[in-house]
């Protein structure tokens, strides 16, 4: 019987190395898996490379993982969200590593790796700074840029509903890059609200299939989360 | 003379949307042309973060705290809404499916070229998010902000000093002072002005070349 179901987080953390690359799912607070990054940061796993679209903010979740001192680079479209004191302080005394990324840049890197596709031209930022050191080419009399494809050896993402196999549904705009790191990682951990039995997600709602998925943790994220949708 | 305010900008970009545009709104001044087009004529707003049909702010004690934009801000749905994730999201915007791309700006050429993101190769810890997607993949990209900057430096350029966004993308730029077009191969070309401003006042605070529409 196929059951990527874990209890604890110490299961669903299980064997995250040192220097790892980790995909982090969300936009802002929606679809960001806080249980798992609160849980990632008391493993004391150091020399992390994150990729996710924010750098942060305030002094908990993904900023608390970089003062900790968890993580040596970020990449990311967007450091500068509400409140991002801890990267800026970071990055200033030069202890943390930055990469900006354009955003749908960022996505097609994650979607490339997951797609087996190990680079792409893109016109996104040709000519601009963030084209320096990236091959250009000319197609059709436009100018694009060599991107290469963000494998990663972990992934966490968060999903509304999971079944034992690891089937995820997203819920409203929740999926942001969830179902593309999901794909893209050696290994995937969802962090979910609800655990239904199998055969209870409808086929055509799944947003990412099992196969992707190694492990589920159901995780309450508190009454103001889980109102029905309306 | 009064320059137009903030609501006048995004009512007077809202006025030149036709029914049927997918738009994608950036943060700012952009964000409050969607409350100027009539609930009458259907237009589909996009946003990055994988909301298609996004509606107005939702009223108090209604919220769903999954549905937010690309500023992070709760929305609502309209009838007809979809959700996607950001690789088909961003692959709806750089495969050039988004009519029109409304962003603000720190500098416009007069050859289209757009900066926006950063202010300088020093900048610390410069923050792109979509733009450069979208400056690259919309099929118009209209530029709302102000004509010049807080200390009077014109923001309308013959070339930008600040790092590019994107390279001969801006169609068409809304300021506080006129309404502007970018034509390829001539420049700025003025489609109309705030009331009592006169064409060579406008010249004045543009560090480029304007050109009269008729």
């Amino acid at each position: 019987m196929i059951n990527k179901i874990v209890r604890t987080m110490a299961e669903a953390l299980d064997g995250i190395k040192d220097g790892s690359t980790v995909l982090i799912g969300g936009f802002g607070s929606v679809g960001q898996p806080d249980a798992l990054i609160e849980a990632l940061i008391e493993t004391g796993v150091k020399d992390l490379t994150i990729a996710l679209n924010n750098a942060g903010s305030g002094r908990v979740g993904v900023a608390k993982l970089m003062d900790n001192g968890c993580v040596r680079k970020i990449i990311c479209s967007f450091p500068r969200s509400s409140d991002p004191v801890v990267f800026e302080t970071l990055y200033r005394e030069g202890k943390l590593e930055l990469e900006i990324t354009p955003q749908g840049t960022l996505a097609e890197r994650i979607r490339a790796a997951a797609a087996g596709i190990p680079a792409f031209f893109t016109a996104t930022g040709a000519g601009t700074l963030l084209a320096r050191g990236k091959e250009s080419r000319m197609i059709d009399g436009r100018e694009y840029i060599l991107e290469t494809a963000l494998k990663a050896d972990v992934a966490l993402v968060e999903a509304w509903q999971a079944d034992r196999w690891g089937n995820l549904v997203y819920r409203g705009s929740g999926a942001n890059f969830n179902p593309t790191m999901a794909a893209a990682a050696t290994l995937t951990v969802a962090q979910v609200q609800h655990i239904v039995e199998l055969g209870d997600l409808h086929p055509h709602m799944v947003g990412t299939p099992g196969v992707y998925v190694n492990r589920v943790i159901q995780v309450d994220r508190g009454p103001e989360w889980t109102k029905e949708e309306a | 003379m009064t320059p137009f305010t903030r609501d006048q900008m995004a009512h007077r970009a809202a006025d030149d949307i036709p029914e049927g545009w997918c738009v994608n709104l950036g943060i700012g001044i952009p964000t409050l042309v969607a409350n100027h087009v009539p609930s009458t004529r259907e237009v589909v707003f996009q946003s990055e973060n994988g909301v298609i049909g996004m509606g107005p702010a939702p009223a108090k004690g209604t919220e769903d705290l999954w549905n937010i934009n690309a500023g992070k801000q709760l929305i609502t749905l309209v009838k007809g809404a979809s959700f996607v994730g950001h690789a088909d999201s961003f692959a709806m915007i750089r495969g050039g499916h988004i009519d029109l791309c409304v962003l603000g700006g720190f500098e416009v050429a007069e050859n289209g070229d757009l900066a926006n993101w950063a202010t300088g190769e020093n900048d610390t810890a410069p923050a792109v998010g979509g733009a450069m997607d979208l400056a690259a993949g919309a099929k118009r990209l209209w530029v709302i902000m102000d004509h010049t900057t807080k200390d009077g430096r014109p923001k309308l350029l013959e070339k930008c000093v600040y790092p590019l966004t994107g390279l001969k993308c801006v169609t068409r730029i809304y300021t506080n002072l006129a309404t502007i077009d970018v034509v390829d191969g001539k420049g700025f070309v003025v489609r109309d002005m705030a009331p009592g401003l006169s064409f060579d006042e406008l010249q004045a605070k543009t560090a480029a070349k304007l050109h009269q529409a008729h």
